[in-house]
């Protein structure tokens, strides 16, 4: 009772300081760390679809990026003047997860055969299909405009409510890029509560249950096929939604934000915070979105003040420290920075062997 | 009611090839309701392999099948689980991370119905349907002697009770049909006894039993009828003290003079 009581509270400290953060860190950091923490939610919202496919099912999508850039075009196609359709939010939103859903699906199907190292390859080659139709769908008929991409896309809104304006409450302005941060912050709220439903039922267990061994799932009667579909559906609807977001965030879509590297990077979330787990996987996007963009801009002036001039390109110094954080964390906790209660137990293999030897001592006198 | 000589599966002309390997050439072989059937040969004689054709994990390439009453070749393990024949595997094919108790709940699948929007709303039908799951899987677990804790992962288990929560998650799917390879393989005389009784017990709460075993004293004192496979044949079927005596039983285990 009392630790309900705690609990209680703690959730209500962690729901002030989530609303208060973009205020705290446009006073400390200024408005464009607020963009950051934005795209944060939105990678967290990435890695939780990619998360019920890699964590729960256990199937490596190397081309979930796919789903992303299915929404982001659904969006900027239905709402910018490529085609001068304006539909609102509250259609083309959902439209655009559908869309991903269904491609979801088709992607799923011809791969449900295919294990580990085959599927990521097939993955990977679907991600990019899609990113290089994108990138040619301008000729004959210009459909996506190609390379140069879609701008003018309409800003996020709810009736005559914009989020790509700033607003004034009670004699506080909200920006746009804090409304946003409300707006991004209530889907990702409602992606966490969805992933934490399914993975606490019956469809939750049969995933685990096909990612922990498929003959021995479908032999107790799991239908591996549709189990595996609603995985890859389920993971794209999320990114679908993710990328609608995007796009009118940002206001411009093209193909180059969904490049494979973008792929990997949401893996890399799902896998660095803790495949399956939750709270890790949310960890893991926002140390992924975080860190690197303070490296970008905490690299260069620090090498000023240390040796008076620049002697490594932030950038590639960026991807440098990247790649050395990876290699360090997959030595050191190869379940992710944060696992899950289960993989956690798994990370300490002399208990499980000393457990093992106990109870087998008594059974070799065969 | 059902007469105790009713046949529950029944193979005619059962044949598997691999490549130019015959693995199981005309084998024909009928269960009745309700006894325990052995399954013995030498390694390599084919029993597994009639294992995962019976279990949908392999095709077979001739013959019939029938299981209570219907056909079922060419069918996906879940649907042969789903018509109620349940499976354990000879090396132990558990969840190995997940606990002992979502190993059995995993077995309940396919008798249970919640999809997407049941665990979305936890509609009270929904949460009822995951109570009554965890409390006949929590009963199964007791019922093979499953003692542990029940959020104990399963690769934690003991030898001997990684074999037997196979059999609960197999129970689990209320079989007609337990089909188990090799369950007193790595298991002691006071482990295989215990087996035994389970067993027994099992089969006298109308679940018929197939049983592939190296330990003779096991199927000769719990089988109601034994069949001998050899190279994908089947060379004996009859009563276990008939077959033990039968000349080409005794020349397939122990190789014959003349060859």
């Amino acid at each position: 009772m009392r630790l309900h009581r705690l609990a209680k509270h703690y959730f209500a400290a962690l729901g002030v300081a989530l609303l208060a953060l973009p205020f705290i860190v446009d006073a400390m950091f200024g408005h464009g760390w607020v963009r950051i923490a934005d795209f944060a939610l939105l990678y967290i919202m990435l890695a939780l679809g990619l998360n019920i496919v890699v964590g729960y099912a256990g199937l490596l999508d190397l081309g979930y990026i796919a789903f992303f850039a299915v929404g982001a075009y659904t969006y900027a196609l239905l709402g910018s003047p490529q085609f001068g359709l304006h539909w609102p939010m509250w259609a083309v939103l959902p439209l655009g997860a559908l869309f991903a859903c269904g491609f979801g699906v088709l992607l799923g199907a011809p791969t449900l055969r295919l294990r580990g190292d085959y599927l990521a390859i097939v993955t990977l080659g679907f991600g990019e299909i899609i990113r290089i139709f994108m990138n040619n769908l301008n000729a004959p008929v210009n459909i996506t405009n190609g390379p140069q991409g879609i701008s003018g896309i309409d800003p996020l809104r709810v009736a005559d409510f914009s989020f790509g304006k700033a607003h004034e409450w009670f004699g506080v302005e909200f920006a746009a890029v804090h409304l946003h941060y409300y707006l991004f912050l209530a889907f990702t709220l409602l992606v966490i509560f969805v992933s934490l439903r399914l993975q606490h039922s019956r469809i939750g267990r049969a995933w685990m249950a096909i990612r922990e061994d498929e003959v021995a799932a479908s032999a107790m009667g799991i239908n591996t096929r549709n189990v595996k579909l609603l995985a890859f559906a389920m993971g794209a609807t999320f990114g679908g939604i993710s990328g609608g977001l995007f796009a009118g965030f940002q206001g411009f879509v093209s193909p180059e934000s969904f490049s494979l590297m973008e792929s990997v990077m949401v893996l890399c979330m799902v896998v660095l915070g803790g495949m399956g787990n939750i709270a890790g996987v949310v960890l893991g996007g926002v140390l992924l979105v975080v860190l690197p963009e303070a490296f970008r801009h905490g690299a260069g002036p620090m090498q000023q003040a240390l040796f008076g001039k620049t002697v490594v390109d932030p950038e590639s110094l960026r991807m440098l420290m990247f790649g050395l954080a990876l290699i360090l964390v997959m030595l050191w906790r190869p379940a992710g920075l944060w696992p899950s209660a289960q993989r956690r137990r798994e990370l300490m293999p002399d208990e499980a062997v000393a457990q093992q030897e106990r109870d087998t001592v008594y059974d070799v006198s065969k | 009611m059902t007469s105790p000589s009713e046949t529950l599966i029944e193979l005619t002309g059962i044949c598997k090839r691999f490549g130019g390997l015959a693995a199981l050439s005309d084998v024909s072989l009928h269960i009745r309701r309700g006894e325990i059937y052995g399954l013995i040969g030498p390694n390599g004689a084919g029993k597994t392999t009639l294992f995962n054709v019976i279990t949908g994990l392999y095709q077979l390439d001739a013959g019939t099948f029938n299981f209570a009453g219907r056909a079922y070749a060419h069918c996906k393990p879940h649907v042969l689980a789903q018509a109620g024949i349940a499976r354990t595997f000879q090396n132990i094919r558990l969840f190995a991370n997940m606990t002992t108790l979502e190993n059995v709940m995993v077995g309940r699948h396919l008798r249970t119905h919640s999809g997407i929007w049941g665990a979305l709303t936890r509609s009270p039908a929904a949460r009822e349907e995951e109570r009554v799951i965890a409390e006949r899987a929590h009963q199964l677990l007791s019922y093979v002697g499953i003692r542990r804790p029940a959020n104990t992962l399963a690769k934690n288990l003991s030898y001997g009770e990684q074999r037997r929560l196979e059999i609960a998650r197999a129970l689990a799917t209320d079989p007609m049909l337990l089909a188990l390879d090799e369950p007193a393989a790595g298991m002691n005389s006071t482990e295989t006894e215990s087996l035994k009784t389970l067993l027994q017990d099992i089969r006298s709460q109308g679940v018929t039993v197939l049983l592939i075993e190296h330990d003779v004293k096991l199927i000769m004192g719990l089988c109601d009828r034994v069949a001998v496979l050899d190279y994908g044949k089947k060379i004996a079927e009859g009563v276990p003290e008939q077959v033990r005596n039968d000349p080409a039983v005794i020349s397939a285990y122990l190789g014959c003079g003349d060859d």
